[in-house]
């Protein structure tokens, strides 16, 4: 718990300097609102910032769900295979080479402004990473069991799931967790190169107007959100790892 | 539970790296009898048990490892070493059938459940391995070796992580266990081969002696005079100073 306490100090802090700025320049409201200003327009605005933050969390929710599940099988069959090994990794490395925020216009070329291309935009954002992640754990299988299972004459398969999948679970988690940062990020980028609903669309919209209190209360609900859904991750994840925690 | 395992035979020279690590190696493991490999660490022991269950060495092998039924040796053997080998994520009782669960074979319950009861984990089936005692996940361990019923058993050091007390309780729990079975055990504590072994070996750098052949009762008392003699003999053996 003491955890909470240092971040609750932390976030006072910022607020409290930033009240300061306020007190001390004094700047536009449309330049730099105060806290108290972003936390009223928050207020006022709460059905529309919910009605976007719906969106948003859909989207990223579809992105985790289906970036995870491609990560996971990709994963499986780097691992299965060494074919794939030798041609899938050296295209998903070249690929974290492109940066995937400049595919964003294109995608949206592609697929239009609904959701599907900012569904499409956090699972490009996460895949590697899980991927990634998932597949060092499946390839460092602890030796020891290895060994044991090549005593005991285990099939490949079998291996794969009862031992190399339990025991890469942890590193596959470190993946969710990133995973679980990244995927807002991914929407909202979306959202900024063309949409008409979700927090990234609603800052612009805000932006655009000189709302800036309103632009600051969707980024800082989007803030919370990628806080909360990072926290909520940690905290199961952890839970669950505990089990396979190899000594 | 008590099949006999064949004779084996190890013959042959090792190279690591170029470097000659055991030199016309001649090893006759008897039929359903317990041999020990005895030494200092670092010779090469486990080396020479992983050759046998044909597990990946860093060394080059040039010899033959037969058995007396001319079957091969590493597809029939079950492993225990000092590390219990527990699959964290798995309950004992899923532990201890993991090699039909690997080999997707069907796992008979009753057989299960009288190894359980004879290592004494009646009440912890469905704990997970961090919830017991170094002693107790050997035990299970010993049940694992035990549900695979090879006849040929192979165990590196497995009593080496265990206190005092507990490695007298689970050294007789083994011999009594897997009494008949052909074993092959590795070790560096005299005590342990005197106690257990039928036939003793020690592997020195380079050099193998045949040290003793005893006659059962096993597991020996630990505190029979001969046996205590024969402990410091084979003591002073390894540290090279024979008397």
């Amino acid at each position: 718990m003491k955890g909470w306490r240092y971040s609750a100090a932390a976030s006072f802090s910022i607020l409290f300097l930033w009240q300061l700025i306020i007190w001390g320049a004094e700047p536009p409201r449309y330049i730099l609102p105060a806290p108290s200003a972003v936390f009223l327009s928050f207020i006022d605005n709460l059905g529309l910032i919910y009605e976007h933050a719906l969106v948003t969390l859909t989207e990223v929710f579809l992105g985790l769900l289906i970036g995870i599940s491609f990560g996971c099988v990709t994963a499986l069959y780097l691992e299965t295979s060494r074919t794939a090994r030798l041609f899938v990794r050296p295209l998903l490395v070249f690929s974290q080479a492109l940066p995937v925020f400049a595919l964003a216009p294109v995608l949206t070329l592609w697929l239009g402004y609904g959701m599907t291309s900012k569904v499409v935009m956090a699972i490009l954002i996460i895949y590697f990473p899980v991927t990634s992640a998932f597949h060092d754990g499946l390839s460092q299988t602890p030796q020891r069991f290895l060994d044991l299972a090549q005593v005991m004459k285990a099939t490949r398969l079998r291996l794969l799931f009862l031992i190399k999948v339990p025991a890469a679970t942890p590193s596959l988690f470190s993946g969710i967790r990133l995973a679980a940062v990244y995927a807002p990020i991914g929407a909202t980028i979306g959202e900024w190169v063309g949409s008409s609903q979700g927090l990234g669309y609603l800052m612009l919209l805000a932006n655009g107007r000189v709302k800036t209190d309103l632009m600051f209360a969707a980024l800082l609900t989007l803030g919370a959100i990628s806080m909360t859904l990072y926290g909520a991750t940690g905290y199961a994840l952890k839970q669950l790892s505990k089990r396979y925690k190899v000594d | 539970m008590t099949e006999t395992g064949p004779a084996i035979s190890i013959k042959g020279k090792a190279f690591e790296e170029n470097e000659l690590l055991f030199d016309t190696l001649d090893i006759q493991i008897e039929a359903g009898h317990w041999t020990c490999l005895l030494g200092p660490s670092g010779v090469g022991k486990s080396t020479l048990l992983r050759l046998l269950a044909g597990l990946e060495t860093h060394v080059t092998f040039e010899g033959t490892i037969t058995a007396s039924d001319a079957q091969e040796v590493a597809s029939r053997v079950s492993y225990m070493a000092q590390s219990d080998l527990l699959l964290p994520w798995a309950t004992i009782g899923e532990n201890i059938c993991l090699g039909a669960k690997l080999r997707g074979e069907t796992i008979h319950k009753n057989k299960r459940a009288a190894i359980i009861e004879q290592v004494g984990l009646g009440d912890h089936i469905d704990k997970y391995p961090s919830e017991l005692s170094g002693g107790q996940r050997q035990r299970a361990a010993l049940a694992r070796t035990l549900m695979e019923d090879t006849p040929i058993v192979l165990l590196d050091e497995p009593f080496s992580a265990l206190d005092a007390k507990t490695k007298f309780q689970m050294q007789e729990l083994v011999a009594e266990t897997l009494r008949g079975k052909t074993l092959l055990l590795v070790t560096h504590d005299p005590g342990e081969a005197v106690r257990l072994c039928h036939r003793i070996y020690i592997l020195n750098r380079h050099e193998l002696h045949v040290a003793r052949h005893l006659q059962p009762p096993f597991p020996k008392d630990h505190k029979d005079e001969a046996v205590f003699a024969l402990q410091n003999e084979l003591l002073a053996q390894i540290r090279g100073t024979e008397q």
